[in-house]
């Protein structure tokens, strides 16, 4: 028997959308709360699409757009906060003085949640895109950073007395052992940085800017509109699952020898 | 041997290592020197310190007294001339068997035209033909240590330093290796200092033999191994091979003995 053939991983969502649509229909929960699924499919194609005719509601066909203003929001800051924390980690990961000098002080910043610096940041950047950028840059930035020195401290010993051996001098060994070896680690960071990303970009477009999908859910919200909502937390589940699998693959083709080492 | 200016140089050299549990002695008054084109083995049981002796000699590290010296100059630092092949092969994961070995000239600024021949004829050499696009995942532990040695041999290193290279192969691999290394040292007469725990495999390999003691590592005795070369497998049933293996193992012997007495002494 093979089970291959079968679509395992379709099995748990059907299921779990069949008890939505039964608690809806059988009215387990208070009425007119929490939207049935068809209802939810409904609206997110007006909201993708527009709806036929003069529309009156303000969502019609502006999935696009709003999804483009996260998106983008997203991209800059993972953007930014990757271009200052891989070298960074690599620094903090190679030298111990800077590692003494700026690893205390990032390992007492991680802690303080990415949601409490809203108040500090709105009052900084005001209710512009850079209050988002702070946020979501400072969010992905730990992670990447931490796993980003952790790789680079593994490089194992026996490869750097290699490359010295045969002459290298430290640009060389930063580059073509310390960085290759650090790769793993280093995309590691970079898929848990995505993740923070978008959970940033929801807070900060819900309270800091007035676009995009975080602005939409908490808009949706305030006018009793769940179908919006819970087509929007689908929305942001899936992009974020989209940027997590472009990274995913981007490793998969630049960690070829790895991936031929688990097969060995 | 002629009595040229030695290539190797160690002028009582002691190494020491503190760690939590105190100070630990590894070498003891090593003084030792390797002639041009000498093919000396480095004998000794596991935690003798041979490693460490290797180790100074490359430049990853110094002696805590003495002197390691180089074409007359104390070793510093890890330099192309004194070229390594290390136990586990450490080749780069990430670069094809063609990348770990023209990573040396590449890293000095070697042209392409330059090392190109000589890249092939090693490939030859070492029977790595074909393999050049794999990466090491895709190699067995030999073919890994053939890529460990051409890639020291195409630098012309002027010393080459093989820290129990075969040490982790199968007794039939290690066998093809040895005599492939023979092979390959007939034709460059390289420097060499290899070390082994193997008895019979420094005696095929080696000019010279240095057995080691136990811990603190001295050297107990160095001796001559006067077989004809060019060498192959044949020789470790020759008489004189038996006569010097019966020798080595007697003072082996001898030294776990000593290491055993010391042992019980409270």
């Amino acid at each position: 028997m093979s089970g291959r053939r079968i679509p395992w991983f379709l099995i748990l969502p059907l299921l779990l959308l069949g008890v939505w649509h039964l608690a809806v229909e059988q009215r387990w929960l208070v009425e007119g709360i929490v939207p049935a699924p068809a209802q939810v499919v409904d609206s997110w194609r007006k909201w993708i699409f527009g709806a036929p005719g003069k529309s009156l509601s303000p969502y019609s066909g502006t999935w696009v757009a709003n999804v483009l203003y996260s998106g983008r929001r997203v991209l800059e800051g993972f953007g930014l906060a990757a271009a200052v924390a891989i070298p960074l980690g690599i620094f903090v990961g190679w030298n111990r003085m800077v590692a003494r000098l700026v690893d205390p002080s990032i390992q007492l910043l991680r802690p303080v949640p990415i949601t409490a610096w809203l108040p500090f940041a709105i009052a900084v950047f005001g209710i512009y895109d850079a209050s988002a950028l702070f946020l979501i840059g400072l969010g992905a930035f730990y992670p990447i950073v931490v796993n980003t020195s952790h790789g680079v401290r593994d490089t194992n010993l026996m490869l750097l007395r290699a490359a010295r051996m045969l002459g290298a001098g430290e640009r060389t060994i930063l580059l073509k052992v310390v960085l290759p070896s650090a790769l793993p680690s280093i995309f590691t960071g970079l898929r848990l940085g995505v993740g923070v990303a978008w959970t940033a970009v929801i807070v900060a477009e819900m309270i800091a800017v007035k676009s995009g999908l975080g602005y939409v859910l908490w808009d949706a919200y305030y006018v009793g509109r769940m179908d919006i909502c819970v087509a929007t937390m689908f929305s942001v589940g899936l992009l974020g699952f989209v940027s997590d699998q472009v990274i995913f693959r981007a490793s998969q083709v630049l960690l070829r020898w790895r991936v031929l080492e688990r097969h060995a | 041997m002629p009595d040229a200016a030695p290539v190797v140089e160690l002028r009582g050299v002691f190494k020491e290592f503190t760690g939590r549990s105190g100070r630990l002695v590894a070498l003891e008054g090593i003084d030792l020197g390797i002639a041009p084109n000498e093919f000396a083995a480095v004998l000794g049981p596991s935690g003798c310190g041979k490693s460490t002796l290797l180790n100074m000699v490359a430049g990853f590290d110094g002696p805590t007294r003495g002197e390691v010296l180089f074409r007359g100059q104390p070793v510093s630092r890890p330099d192309p001339r004194r070229a390594v092949v290390f136990q586990e092969a450490a080749l780069f994961p990430w670069f094809t068997v063609l990348d770990n070995i023209t990573f040396g000239p590449k890293t000095r600024g070697v042209a392409a035209a330059e090392y190109r021949p000589k890249v092939d004829a090693l490939l030859e050499q070492v029977g790595l033909r074909g393999f050049e696009r794999h990466y090491p995942a895709e190699l067995s532990g030999g073919m890994k240590q053939r890529v460990g040695i051409a890639r020291v041999l195409v630098m012309e290193p002027e010393l080459l330093l093989m820290d129990e290279p075969f040490g982790s192969l199968d007794a039939q691999t290690r066998s093809v290796m040895q005599e492939l290394l023979l092979s390959v040292w007939e034709r460059r007469h390289q420097t060499v200092l290899f070390i082994t725990h193997d008895v019979e495999e420094a005696l095929l390999l080696a000019d010279t033999v240095c057995v080691m003691t136990a811990r603190p590592g001295r050297i107990k005795k160095r001796l001559a191994v006067e077989l004809p070369r060019p060498r192959s497998l044949e020789a470790t049933t020759s008489p004189i091979f038996n006569e010097l293996k019966r020798e080595v193992l007697g003072l082996i012997r001898e030294e776990s003995r000593r290491a055993a007495s010391e042992e019980r002494r409270p």
